[in-house]
């Protein structure tokens, strides 16, 4: 088990080294720091002195380097619009986009959970058919479209939910709604297609001829071993839900690291952009991770060689 | 009857499929008394499963159960409620499976899974239970029982994982305990050990058995009574002293010419054989389901055999006093 780990763990360093490399060439080819600096309309002596201070003149090998030899070091570098460190930036605004990932995901696995869990067990009824609804709806919709149906209904028409900002815990309702109703039906149909398998297995057969109630037979026979790939996609969805909130948390003024990517992008702040695909790319990958010891930990046959 | 334990009388087991309804089993009667080991026999496809999974209403969902009458220990299961069924289910009616491999629960220890029964239909602690499971553990011949408590299910042989799973269904002590094909999908060297074992605890606890498969060698050896199936009916019923000695239905003969005979058979020579096949049970069936292939076949045949064989011990469906 530890054997297998560090081998996980060591690709898992290669990946974030690769994305790091990819990130860093693409951003640069995407437009010159100089000029995100100088500002559009700068004099090109200008450009040239800014290019001989920030070593913006050295070929892009070695600016690569040693900008990796910074971040490593731990120096993040400072942010060409908001004039702070990135890092104080960055530490600043990942506990909103945690927060709003995880509960995100939580939502989105109290509604597919159960919903997957009747969908399997009265297959083809109107409850399947109910289930499924909801998934194609969740689905299809795009989550920028469902967010701004519900600022309509909670927040102009109810008047319950306040429209933006991240001052309290009312701010996250929506976007957690929104988000995690954005990939609940991935998990639903996953949680559906799993427990229909497994309810068809022996040894639910044997659950059955021990008169177990059928909510343990469901619950603790089917559910556990229908859960394993769920595992899987937790990780990657969770990774999804924190790189991908963007578009939420600058909908909702959100102070996240979504919307601070955003403000990057449209102010060219290469420092920070570099730091937040990067880490969000490590995060993704840790995740990954994280969910191969689960599922080789959930499974007992992993496990227990 | 008090003596009785299980009292079948109707069964019937019909199947939706896309092309009818298939009558798996078909208005089949017997009764096992307390103690008593019948053998259910029949080839594959003859609805000896199907009437062990009715017993026990743990038959498929497509598959529709009809019963006159089906009476444990005096009780009337055939309207009995889901509560009431998993009341006795696992507690007093046990069943062990034909796939160790897949029977048993791949996540969690045999320990959980052998003393879940026991808490739930005893109300016992934990600590008890698993006394319960390592003394029965023991009983089915598993050494260092304490220690397999906490493995898995795939840590064990196929062998073993049956001798679990017998463990498992006495847990609550049964007084009817059934087998389906309990060692079809082992090694032929385990088969016996197993059998014997089955046999064994059997007399020794004094417990009631269905013991369904379609190997004649192992009735001869450890049934009290056996009912032969034919597509979906009981074609024969009888003390196995009498079946074997003299088998009256044209079918069971041909089951019992067929078991290769020490002393008996030549080496080299020619065993017995059925010819053709088990007939579509799709749809309406009329007259004797086994004509097509008895050699004593007449045009009589064609409508409904009568049941003959007044005495306990031997009873037939077919139209001739005695083809053997």
């Amino acid at each position: 088990m530890i054997g297998y780990i560090l081998k996980r763990l060591g690709l898992a360093l290669l990946v974030a080294l690769a994305v790091s490399i990819i990130a860093f060439f693409l951003l640069r080819l995407s437009g010159d720091i100089a000029v995100a600096i100088a500002g559009e309309g700068a004099q090109d002596e200008d450009l040239r002195l800014i290019r001989q201070t920030y070593g913006l003149d050295r070929p892009l090998v070695i600016q690569y380097l040693d900008w990796l030899w910074q971040t490593i070091r731990g120096d993040f570098g400072t942010s060409i619009y908001f004039k702070t460190e990135v890092s104080k930036l960055v530490l600043e605004k990942l506990p909103t986009t945690i927060i709003l990932g995880f509960s995100a995901l939580g939502f989105a696995l109290l509604i597919s959970i159960p919903l997957g869990v009747l969908a399997a067990v009265y297959p083809n009824t109107w409850i399947d058919r109910l289930a499924l609804g909801i998934a194609v709806v969740g689905q299809a919709m795009p989550n920028f479209f469902f967010a701004l149906i519900l600022v309509m209904i909670f927040s102009i028409s109810l008047r319950w939910l306040p429209v933006s900002g991240s001052g309290t815990w009312l701010h996250f309702v929506m976007p957690t709604i929104a988000l995690g109703y954005y990939v609940a039906p991935a998990f639903m149909r996953l949680i559906r297609a799993g427990m229909i398998e497994v309810l068809s297995a022996d040894y639910i057969r044997t659950a059955r001829a021990k008169g177990l109630p059928a909510g343990k037979v469901i619950f603790k026979h089917a559910l556990r071993n229908a859960v394993v790939p769920v595992v899987a996609l937790t990780a990657v969805q969770l990774g999804f839900l924190l790189g991908g909130s963007v578009v939420i948390e600058t909908i909702f003024a959100l102070d996240g690291l979504g919307y601070l990517a955003y403000q990057s992008i449209t102010y060219k702040d290469f420092p920070v952009m570099q730091i937040i695909v990067l880490l969000l790319s490590v995060l993704y990958v840790l995740l990954t991770l994280a969910s191969d010891i689960a599922n080789a930990w959930l499974d007992p046959r992993i496990r227990v060689a | 009857m008090s003596d009785t334990i299980l009292g079948v009388d109707g069964l019937s087991v019909d199947i939706a499929t896309p092309r009818g309804t298939l009558h798996a089993v078909r208005d089949i009667s017997f009764s096992i008394k307390r103690g008593e080991t019948l053998c259910l026999v029949g080839e594959s496809g003859c609805g000896k499963s199907m009437t062990s999974l009715a017993i026990m209403d743990l038959l498929p969902k497509a598959a529709k159960r009809q019963t006159r009458r089906l009476a444990f220990a005096g009780e009337d299961l055939a309207g009995a409620s889901k509560r009431r069924i998993n009341a006795l289910r696992g507690n007093r009616m046990a069943m062990i499976f034909q796939e160790p491999m897949t029977a048993l629960n791949p996540a969690y220890t045999i320990g959980n899974q052998l003393i879940e029964a026991y808490r739930l239909h005893r109300n016992a602690s934990e600590s008890e239970a698993r006394e319960r499971a390592v003394f029965l553990l023991g009983k089915v011949g598993i050494a260092s029982a304490a220690e397999r408590l906490g493995q898995y299910p795939h840590q064990l042989s196929g062998g073993l994982r049956q001798r679990v799973m017998i463990a498992m269904a006495l847990m609550c002590g049964p007084d009817l305990l059934i087998a389906d094909e309990p060692t079809t999908a082992l090694d032929v060297t385990i088969q016996a050990q197993i059998l014997r074992l089955l046999a064994d605890l059997q007399r020794e606890l004094g417990i009631a058995m269905l013991l369904i498969t379609h190997d004649l060698g192992i009735v001869a050896r450890i049934a009290d009574r056996v009912a032969v199936m034919y597509a979906g009916q009981i074609v024969e019923e009888g003390t196995t002293e009498a079946l074997f000695r003299s088998p009256k239905h044209p079918y069971t003969r041909g089951l019992i010419d067929c078991i290769p005979v020490p002393g008996r058979t030549v080496p080299g020579g020619r065993l017995g054989v059925i010819p053709g096949v088990v007939p579509s049970l799709v749809g309406d069936i009329r007259g004797c389901s086994f004509r097509d292939r008895c050699s004593f076949a007449q045009d009589i045949c064609a409508q409904a055999p009568p049941m003959r064989g007044t005495t306990d011990s031997q009873s037939w469906r077919c139209i001739l006093e005695n083809a053997a």
